[in-house]
């Protein structure tokens, strides 16, 4: 038997105008974790969705305990116990928890459910791996972390054996990282072998055995996480050295660009309100973070800051410029650039060519229609122009069609976009997520930058290295309200932990400017 | 090599080729048909029906008459499915149009032009007010057209039937179930044939086959060129993002159909001012907006694809029209209705094709790796 339990060999995918997997080699031990790690747009979703039988490579091939596997869809993959766990949860909203664990293998007894039994299963697996579920929740009630407790009970519960995990943290709080960590060693320990598809060299660090490097499309190489070190794998990622570290320049406070009174939200799911009398200012020249757990206002203060959503009470006011009861178009000419949370509801037409998009929030202007006529070759050489000074790639140049475009280069669309319309404030919302260090990077050199051209920056992060090293001012929020703020020079990863988590609080209201 | 892969795979050719092969696959159906009902004439049947439409020149005539209408209404469904909506209400917007142009032209004696400025006023009035419902209070628009649609025709019937001065038998004529003949009632309120009835020996012939190209240009360019299609199609693609662009999303749908209402009242207006239709008092919907649908499918939406599909639609009909007496009026309709049917199927086919031409190239490669492992590759 061979030593390893699945190997793809020479794998070749191509795209029109892209390869995506130029003869890339992966070999899974059986009971390792094994990391895939990759900008993105390096061609680990298509080698996975290789493996998973979604697509199929031009050369190549699959091998399964030494004998060569052919693998033309997902049922096949189920077949050779092959369990995957989506970015992007594969779960019927509106079903059980225990529903969605059976789909597709249900038992049954000539057609009828036999749940009981399914139920005893579910429950020993939940009990023996430390999942806990509750079987009889809806998923579209329970949390992220749950649901993703559902996907790992679901491929347990299919008895495979080589679980692939597609950047399971991105949505989850740290401490559920840590669980999902020590299930992960518990897998392995069983003799199950993980592929760990993600970006985030710490956990790589923290749990993988070995991890497979690609780049753009090529396979860089497969390392012992043991003889490595965070500082050389980032640089088989990248190609380059990357600096952890976000430099900045000494900060040049100036007037105050943004400043909030006193404003509360109504919430779409509760009768409580999502935000609740939150006052602060940003100034020019700083960039002031909004932290917090996802799901404590952050969404809906954002959503009234630039017009999406009404807000109930309170004031906002931009320049000196009252912008409360503006529309959302009087908002962005007034100076807002948004960088919205979710890039594929909001940020970007995703049936659009990219010059389509670029011009998104500006197209009216007289650079880019006369009449009511687009100027087609102004709007493309306006695209051109920014897509190479924002390096973002894509296949077919400007008019590429953004859906077809990695998550990091539509993400640098965004950026480029809203910040070639030189704003006075710049609100970027988790504009980091599910990005590799290279972009993060760039991105972070982003925000500083107009921070240092005097403009005023607010972060939305949930995420505390980002928090800590970019921001000037950390404001934390919880249930709603404003519950402390910090210099991230003089505090600590735990202590905003500990009010980010609703478990101490600085008495009265944050002072506004400090 | 290179070049003739791109082209075969290049997005304009696939959607070409597809609706083809799905005109070609309906044919071949409707001819198994043709041999299932009747298999003594079915040769000479589809022989008819196919070849009618050019066999001579008042049957081309006969064509492009009834294709004006049906490309208006492709237009109408088209423009919508590119703004997101599915205005399935064509064919009540079609009739108010119809109503409005005839009303202009017999009850007040206007000439034609007003009457088509009549039809398109009532087809946008009729297209707004799902537009509005959807915008304002996110009523499904295909409901509330559904509903428009018999309103709409039960509502002209009871004016039409309450307006004497519009019946035929008014103006002498024998019918009082319909309304009057446009050369007895005001002949200024036919369209123009400029002299091409004569031309082409036909009473059909007129210059709406020439004014719905115009139309449909010009629907192409609103949505290509202007920012306002811009504008109306981000809204279609994805509402939350045009919303955080600052476009007016829900003005946009009421706007989009307004003018898909507009689209489908002109279409009734051509049609009944042709001078050889009478509006029938019938207590059912009118094909003539449900087939734009498939005339809408069949060029994918776009506007100029919309005047073929219009122009082969109608052909079909004409040359089924011809099948007579040999097979009955129903059959022709299922034929017709088969072929027309297969051939909205031209995204399905769409499919096939991309994937035939990448199987092709994945032999070719499969082929290569057995014999010698690595040759150049093919970029």
């Amino acid at each position: 038997m061979s030593e390893y339990v699945i190997e793809m060999l020479n794998i070749t995918k191509e795209f029109p105008g892209i390869k995506a997997n130029d003869n890339i080699t992966l070999q899974l031990k059986k009971g390792e974790v094994h990391a895939l790690l990759g900008e993105n747009g390096a061609g680990k979703s298509t080698l996975m969705s290789v493996l998973f039988g979604l697509y199929q490579p031009e050369k190549g091939c699959i091998k399964k305990n030494g004998e060569v596997v052919k693998i033309q869809n997902p049922n096949d993959a189920n077949a050779l116990n092959i369990g995957m766990v989506h970015q992007h949860f594969k779960l019927v909203e509106v079903f059980t928890v225990l529903d969605n664990i059976i789909l597709g293998v249900e038992p049954n007894q000539m057609g009828f459910l036999k749940k009981t039994e399914a139920r005893q299963k579910v429950m020993e697996l939940s009990e023996k791996y430390g999942l806990k579920v509750d079987p009889d929740a809806r998923i579209e009630d329970i949390s992220v972390g749950m649901q993703q407790r559902v996907e790992i009970l679901k491929m347990l519960y299919r008895d495979n054996e080589i679980l692939i995990f597609d950047e399971p943290t991105a949505v989850l709080t740290p401490q559920e990282i840590d669980e999902l960590m020590e299930i992960m060693r518990c897998f392995t320990k069983e003799g199950k072998s993980i592929l760990f598809i993600t970006h985030k060299l710490n956990e790589i660090m923290a749990v993988a055995d070995r991890c497979t490097v690609l780049r753009k499309g090529k396979y860089i190489g497969t390392v012992e996480i043991q003889d490595t070190t965070k500082e050389e794998l980032s640089k088989m990622m990248v190609g380059r050295e990357v600096n952890f570290k976000v430099e900045k320049k000494k900060q040049k406070l100036r007037d105050t660009i943004l400043k909030v009174e006193h404003v509360t939200v109504a919430s779409k799911f509760h009768k409580n309100n999502a935000v609740k009398d939150v006052s602060f200012e940003v100034k020019g020249g700083e960039i002031v973070c909004l932290a917090g757990i996802e799901g404590n206002g952050q969404t809906e203060f954002v959503s009234a800051l630039t017009g999406l959503e009404k807000m109930a009470e309170g004031k906002i006011t931009l320049c000196k410029k009252d912008i409360s009861h503006i529309s959302i178009r009087e908002r962005s000419k007034s100076g807002i650039s948004h960088i919205p949370e979710d890039r594929h509801k909001h940020g970007l037409v995703l049936d659009y060519t990219l010059e389509e998009n670029m011009i998104l929030q500006e197209y009216w202007k007289p650079e880019f229609q006369n009449h009511g006529f687009m100027k087609r070759k102004a709007i493309r050489e306006y695209a051109k122009r920014l897509i190479q000074q924002f390096d973002v790639r894509s296949g077919q140049g400007v008019s590429t069609i953004v859906r077809s475009m990695s998550g990091g280069n539509q993400q640098k669309a965004i950026i480029a976009r809203e910040i070639e319309k030189k704003p006075e404030l710049l609100v970027a919302v988790q504009p980091t997520r599910g990005l590799d260090v290279g972009a993060i990077e760039y991105i972070h050199k982003q925000l500083v930058a107009q921070r240092d051209a005097g403009k005023g920056v607010l972060l939305v992060s949930l995420e505390l290295d980002e928090v800590m090293n970019v921001s000037d001012r950390i404001l934390v929020m919880y249930e709603g309200e404003i519950v402390g703020e910090f210099d991230p020079k003089q505090t600590t990863t735990e202590e905003l932990g500990l009010y980010m988590s609703g478990g101490k609080r600085q008495h009265g209201k944050a002072k506004e400017g400090a | 090599m290179n070049k003739t892969k791109n082209f075969l795979t290049s997005q304009s050719f696939v959607s070409c080729m597809a609706s083809f092969l799905s005109i070609l696959f309906g044919l071949l159906f409707g001819l198994i048909l043709l041999f299932l009902f009747n298999s003594e004439f079915a040769l000479r049947g589809f022989n008819k029906m196919i070849a009618t439409g050019i066999g001579s020149s008042d049957k081309l005539a006969k064509v492009l008459y009834q294709a004006a209408p049906l490309i208006m209404t492709g237009l109408s469904v088209g423009f919508a499915f590119k703004t997101g909506l599915f205005n399935i209400g064509a064919t009540g917007q079609y009739t108010i149009g119809a109503f409005c142009a005839l009303t202009a032209v017999i009850q007040f004696q206007m000439p034609w032009y007003i009457g088509l400025l009549a039809a398109v006023i009532g087809g946008a009035l009729w297209g707004a007010i799902p537009g509005i419902c959807k915008a304002f209070f996110n009523v499904n628009e295909v409901i509330t057209a559904i509903m428009f649609n018999w309103i709409g025709m039960f509502l002209v019937n009871l004016l039409i039937s309450n307006m004497p001065k519009m019946i035929a038998n008014y103006w002498a004529g024998p019918q009082s179930d319909r309304t009057a003949s446009l050369a007895v009632a005001n002949p200024s309120g036919m369209i123009p044939k400029a002299g091409l009835d004569k031309l082409m020996g036909s009473n059909y012939m007129n210059i709406s086959i020439f004014m719905v190209i115009l139309i449909a240009v010009l629907v192409y360019l609103v949505l290509q060129k202007t920012t306002f299609g811009y504008e109306l199609k981000a809204c279609g693609y994805n509402r939350n993002a045009s919303e955080y662009a600052g476009i007016n999303a829900k003005k946009n749908i009421v706007l989009s159909m307004v003018i898909s209402g507009a689209l489908a009242g002109i279409g009734g207006g051509i049609y009944y001012l042709s001078g050889t239709a009478q509006y029938n008092l019938v207590k059912s919907l009118l094909a003539a907006g449900f087939n734009g649908i498939p005339v809408a499918l069949l060029a994918s939406s776009n506007p100029v694809g919309t005047i073929f599909s219009g122009l082969f639609i109608s052909y079909i009909q004409v040359g089924g029209d011809a099948m007579q007496p040999e097979f009955a009026k129903e059959t022709i309709d299922i034929i017709i209705s088969v072929i027309i049917y297969l051939s909205a199927f031209s995204l399905l086919i769409q499919e096939i094709i991309r994937k035939f031409i990448k199987a092709d190239k994945g032999n070719v490669n499969a082929e290569q790796q057995n014999e010698q492992p690595k040759k150049g590759n093919r970029k």
